[in-house]
């Protein structure tokens, strides 16, 4: 099968999101706690070729449209993504997600030893190098990737 | 109408011509949370005015201030060096220490503590155990703060003492080869020194550990970015013949979170006139004090030891920095 063949079958109703960081469609979808037992039809397709980014993800649900909120979440772990809407087989909206600087309020710090446990206050992560690591700016304690996406699934708390 | 009527420090301190005026600028009403929050021009200036007070002594350039020490954390020299320095230079000092710290701020908000602080005083001083302290007081308080350590972050103040010292006793850092040893995970000195060291830039570093105590990574990965030439070892006999400066720190039992860790690597470290022999004639070496085992009393009486130097230049630097802070030119 070509690379085309894998990307251009079109949906007619829902969101594609395409240039996810390549390794990353996966944990978009858990972003989005879609497991895969909601019944909407999906396609992942990981590490295809792209002209933007040497590799990249992309990710089409089939009748399911997202938030701003969602988009936002996206921004933080894939933030070279597109969103676009489909409706009717048509483009009807493309949003261009943009790493924030500074993500406030969203995570909390995971170190048990920073102020802003004990006050119980908001804290805020600067965003280093585009969505691939973050800092506290209270207690500099810097976030991986993977623990990044532990503690945003951990703030969105259960699945409704 | 009135009339405000400016008169500099330099004129204050008689210091025309000694002290670029543009530079102080730069401190007034600073916010001192960590090293990186200052250029070089500002340590400079730091360091030339405490040339000053050790030559010419102190004088009352800020009578009528007031000074608040808020140590949520035990600490005597550092409490200490900041109250002697502000009485030298006229000031006075209100505040507490954490035997009173627990009844002071009982059933109180931290922020609400500053905020009261704040009011009462033009300067803080803040110690506290957990990291990010200082910067939360700091983003709470009109007046500027100064991180006299936030749990295992940072301690800024000391690093300048740090490098005042090694100045003072080498004439420049940048041809140095220097061993940092001891707790380099746990000791906020270190993280402080090691970011001082990326404005100041030795020939090398080396971060002499036990493997359980190593530069965590966002340090490692934040000094690697900025360009410090750094090597780890494990064992101070591998390197110590190439050595400038010895910097050695306490392990601190109530960083550890569990006692047992502790109890493994409280001697791995230590300093002795017997592991000295082979080192370079004029090696110093420092400690921020105190200590506890990791430099025994032997090595006081060699002329490698450079720490009570160190330590004697605490008050002269605090107060070099209170004043460019509270300058008020
Ligand atoms: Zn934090």
């Amino acid at each position: 099968m070509s690379v085309r063949e894998l990307i251009v079958s079109k949906i007619k109703d829902g969101t594609v999101i395409d240039h996810i960081p390549s390794g990353r469609a996966l944990d978009v979808l858990k972003v989005l706690r879609i497991s895969g037992s909601e019944n909407f039809r999906i396609a992942i397709v990981m590490n295809v070729e792209s002209s933007k980014l040497n590799k990249k993800d992309i990710v089409k649900i089939e009748g399911r449209f997202l938030s701003k909120d969602e988009t936002d979440i996206i921004a933080l772990i894939a933030p070279t993504a597109t969103i676009n809407i489909i409706k009717n087989f048509e483009v009807v909206e493309k949003r261009k997600v943009s790493t924030p600087r500074v993500i406030s309020g969203l995570i909390k710090c995971p170190n048990v030893t920073c102020i802003t446990k004990h006050e119980g206050i908001e804290t805020t992560f600067e965003v280093l190098s585009a969505g691939l690591r973050a800092r506290c700016i209270y207690c500099n304690t810097e976030l991986s990737y993977p623990e990044f996406v532990e503690l945003i699934l951990k703030q969105l708390g259960p699945k409704k | 109408m009135f009339k405000l009527i400016k008169i500099s420090i330099n004129e204050i301190l008689g210091l025309e011509g000694v002290i670029m005026s543009d530079g102080f600028k730069g401190l007034s009403g600073k916010d001192i949370i960590s090293v990186l929050d200052l250029s070089k021009e500002d340590f400079e200036n730091i360091f030339k005015l405490a040339d000053e007070y050790r030559v010419n002594g102190y004088r009352d350039v800020l009578r009528g201030r007031v000074l608040s020490v808020a140590f949520f954390e035990p600490s005597t020299r550092t409490r200490l060096s900041f109250e002697s320095a502000m009485h030298r230079l006229g000031g006075s000092v209100i505040g507490f220490s954490s035997e009173e710290a627990t009844s002071v701020a009982k059933g109180e908000k931290f922020i609400d503590t500053v905020r009261m602080l704040d009011s009462y005083s033009d300067v803080i001083v803040i110690r506290h155990k957990f990291e990010g302290a200082a910067k939360l007081a700091a983003e709470v308080a009109e007046h500027p703060v100064i991180n006299a350590g936030d749990g295992r972050n940072e301690h800024p103040t000391q690093a300048m003492i740090d490098i005042y010292t090694i100045l003072k006793l080498k004439s420049n850092v940048s041809n140095l080869i220097i061993g940092v040893m001891g707790d380099l995970k746990y000791a906020r000195v270190v993280n402080s020194l090691l970011y001082a060291f990326t404005i100041f830039k030795p020939k090398k570093v080396y971060l002499i550990s036990h493997p359980l105590l190593k530069l965590r990574d966002e340090a490692k990965k934040f000094i690697a970015s900025q360009g410090l030439n750094f090597e780890e070892v494990s064992d101070i006999n591998l390197v110590l013949n190439e050595l400038d400066v010895l910097y050695v720190t306490r392990v601190q039992k109530e960083r550890f979170p569990d006692p047992i860790e502790y109890e493994k690597v409280k001697n791995a470290y230590k300093l002795t006139a017997d592991v000295l022999r082979k080192c370079k004639e004029d090696l110093i070496i420092l400690h921020p004090l105190p200590r506890v085992d990791e430099l025994e009393r032997s090595v006081d009486s060699t002329k490698h030891a450079a720490y009570f130097k160190q330590a004697s230049l605490g008050v002269p630097l605090r107060a070099a920095l209170l004043t460019l802070i509270l300058g008020g030119y």
